[in-house]
């Protein structure tokens, strides 16, 4: 595969490595002090005349309804606190009102930018708690699904991120609206298999609804030739680009082992030299068939996640591509077609987790069976644990000592959604 | 065309100008819009009238017509000029810009310096919008414009003091005249020209608050920097102030460094004028649209630490030039 800059860092590339946690994690990226986010504002400066910025909900960078109260020394922050649940729709306890396949439509709204991933992780969880097996065709359908929404999101996030340092009008609108247009060809793939260009409802308990129509296996090969192309394009116009270097480079550095302590996952604690991916460590749907190449950086900053990004996509492209290629013929889901809600039912009261890798990391799902006979086929307790919400955690040590620009970056970089965030 | 009386003229003159400028510039949004249309895979304006000629027109029409919003605790009297002042700041520059031979409002001996005085004034109604807006990122922005002009406004000088010396006079027309004939001093000194060309041009960038200048305005970081609080035409005013600065700014830079309204061979005119300073004007609109934002730290950095030195090295070598020649 070419163009992959950062398979498994091998230790002769001149970072020292060290063990945290068991982890292996890059000497440089480690930072003796920390600034402490529960500072108390007196200890700063009793006499200091700091300004209150609440940063959102109703702000054009805060990646929807994220509100964030900076403390501001000019134009320096001293303290920042994310406030959330501007956008919580109670969907853990709706969850608790809804059988098994109802679910799926329900989840799809969490993280908006990638509703595959959601419908992905709640249903694996499903099958682990009332013990259904998918068919291997499903499996690849659900691979291939994931991978592709994975290109659709990280385009989603560079064009975004574009936003942030270029403003609407700018040139950050340009990366938007071109990775805009290839996220469309995306959409359009799904609107052919499933029938929705969103909200799709397409996997459910032992399997999937909706099989690969005709010719869309060529067509979805062609389309992600075409997105790896246009990848180029992108490259050539931000990686080159000495304003998006001095924006990003050594901005919101974070530390591998802060990162771990706060339950960072995904292509944020990878930028940080963290080599783990749920796809390679724990195989699911297809993913024990086929290799995964894992990006990593050991930049830690702001690049660095876009460097991770950028090669993930990349790695998406090709597992997609290749998995097209050969889908195994046989049916899409081991159960009946649902008829009715109370179709699917839990026998046991036992506790579950499973876990994906969605595009921004661990997207874990912990469901509770309920015991009584007569709500056998309703969840007790379905908890969501969404890697945007950690992701969060990391502002308060990010922002001190930064200015608002470096602010609106990293906060761009960690690459939030408030739908996954809330709930 | 020239009047005897200088009241008549500057009256005549600056009614003629000002109104076409303004018409360009009310248009050049139009351009603007389809430009970045273009680039970003979108027709652009397409509704209003045909390829959405009549979109500036409905656009005036909507900001007059909404609610005019001034915060109850902001400073009425300074929230309320700053509007006009901005636009007054970057009319005044277009009365020293001779477009043709003759077609000047006042052709004073000192005209290069009043057309950038006027242009730096024009930091002073945004501070004022800034803290009369009672808005924390109204007030952020204010204080960024501040603290962006003095970083500019030095290597902007610089860089025009180069044509000065080559022409040796501050009137903007002797410097177009000493250009007559192809002498561009864009060109002429080969090497230094361009780069006091591009110099200039980066600060009027800066001045004009585009990107990669827009630091004030970071509709990303401040919401709308100066301007968040204000609402129709006062915004709408904002609005037409930046994008008349940068027209005027692209009239002196062809005036000072494209040799004005020479053509080739004999075919001197208007047309010319129109046509360098509609091609500068364009290459900003094309920058905008490509390039993402500098931090305000970084600006400076570049200001003092690159476009200063510059600046100095390019007036010495023009003094020594002119010595040697």
């Amino acid at each position: 595969m070419s163009g992959h800059e950062s398979a498994p860092a091998p230790a002769s590339d001149g970072v020292q490595w060290t063990t945290v946690g068991g982890v292996r994690v890059p000497v440089e990226l480690l930072s003796p002090t920390l600034p402490d986010p529960y500072m108390d504002i007196e200890d700063y400066d009793p006499e200091g005349d700091l300004m209150v910025l609440n940063m959102g909900p109703q702000h054009p960078s805060t990646h929807g309804v994220l509100r964030v109260k900076l403390l501001l020394d000019g134009e320096i922050c001293v303290k920042a606190t994310p406030y959330l649940g501007y956008l919580h729709r109670g969907v853990e306890k709706l969850c608790e009102k809804l059988s098994y396949v109802q679910i799926t439509p329900i989840v799809d709204k969490n993280d908006y930018v990638s509703p595959m991933m959601n419908e992905l992780a709640i249903n694996m969880a499903f099958e682990k708690l009332v013990g259904a097996d998918v068919p291997r065709r499903s499996r690849y359908i659900r691979t291939i699904c994931a991978e592709i929404q994975r290109v659709g999101s990280h385009l989603l996030w560079l064009g975004t991120f574009g936003l942030d340092m270029g403003g609407a009008i700018g040139g950050g609108g340009s990366i938007f609206m071109h990775t805009f247009r290839e996220r469309e060809l995306l959409l359009d793939l799904f609107e052919d298999l499933t029938g929705c260009r969103f909200h799709y409802n397409t996997h459910t308990v032992g399997g999937n609804r909706h099989d690969i129509p005709a010719g869309w296996a060529e067509k979805a090969i062609k389309v992600l030739k075409v997105v790896g192309d246009r990848l180029n394009e992108y490259e050539d116009f931000v990686r080159s680009n000495q304003i998006f270097r001095a924006r990003t480079v050594g901005v919101g550095v974070i530390d591998p082992a802060l990162a771990i302590d706060l339950g960072i996952s995904g292509p944020v604690l990878r930028a940080s030299g963290v080599d783990v991916d749920l796809r390679r460590d724990q195989p699911y749907a297809a993913y024990d068939e086929i290799d995964v190449n894992v990006a990593i950086d050991t930049g830690g900053d702001c690049f660095a996640r876009y460097v991770v990004r950028v090669a993930e996509m990349r790695e998406s492209i090709r597992i997609a591509t290749e998995l097209l290629g050969g889908v195994p013929e046989g049916p899409i889901c081991s159960l009946k077609p649902v008829k009715l809600p109370g179709a699917v039912k839990a026998k046991h009261g036992q506790a579950i987790y499973s876990a994906i890798e969605s595009p921004r990391g661990e997207l874990g799902t912990f469901v509770v069976g309920n015991t009584e006979r007569r709500q056998s086929a309703i969840p007790y307790r379905c908890k969501i644990r969404s890697p945007s919400m950690h992701v969060l955690q990391l502002l308060p040590y990010l922002c001190p000592g930064n200015n608002i620009s470096d602010i609106i970056v990293a906060l761009g970089s960690l690459d939030p959604i408030m739908g996954e965030v809330d709930r | 065309m020239t009047f005897d009386n200088p009241w008549v003229h500057g009256l005549v003159m600056g009614l003629i100008l000002g109104n076409v400028s303004l018409a360009i510039t009310g248009y050049s949004i139009w351009f603007e819009r389809k430009f970045a249309g273009r680039m970003q895979n979108r027709p652009g304006p397409s509704v209003v009238g045909p390829w959405g000629l009549f979109q500036p027109i409905a656009d005036v029409l909507k900001l007059m017509q909404k609610e005019d919003i001034v915060p109850r605790e902001a400073d009425k009297t300074l929230y309320n000029l700053a509007p006009p002042l901005t636009v007054f700041c970057a009319l005044s520059a277009l009365a020293v810009v001779p477009v043709a031979p003759g077609w000047i409002i006042a052709d004073l001996h000192i005209g290069i310096l009043f057309a950038l005085s006027m242009g730096s004034l024009a930091v002073f109604p945004v501070w004022m919008a800034g803290w009369a807006s009672n808005n924390k990122y109204a007030l952020l922005g204010g204080m960024r414009a501040a603290a962006q002009s003095i970083s500019y406004e030095i290597p902007l000088l610089l860089s025009a003091t180069v044509p000065i010396i080559l022409a040796d006079s501050f009137r903007i027309t002797d410097i177009v005249t000493a250009q007559l004939g192809g002498n561009w001093f864009a060109f002429w000194p080969p090497g230094p020209g361009i780069a006091a060309f591009a110099l200039f041009f980066l600060c009027s960038l800066a001045e004009a608050n585009r990107i990669p200048f827009d630091i004030p305005e970071a509709e990303s970081e401040l919401v709308s920097g100066v301007s968040t609080e204000y609402t129709g035409m006062k915004f709408g005013l904002f609005q037409l102030a930046e994008y008349l600065h940068t027209f005027i700014i692209s009239l002196v830079a062809t005036t000072l460094f494209l040799g004005g309204w020479d053509g080739p061979g004999d075919n001197d005119g208007f047309i010319w004028m129109a046509i360098k300073s509609l091609t500068v004007f364009a290459g900003i609109f094309w920058i905008r649209w490509s390039y993402m934002r500098y931090r305000a730290d970084q600006l400076m950095a570049i200001c003092w630490k690159f476009f200063l030195p510059l600046g100095l090295a390019l007036v010495m070598f023009s003094a020594l030039w002119v010595h040697a020649s």
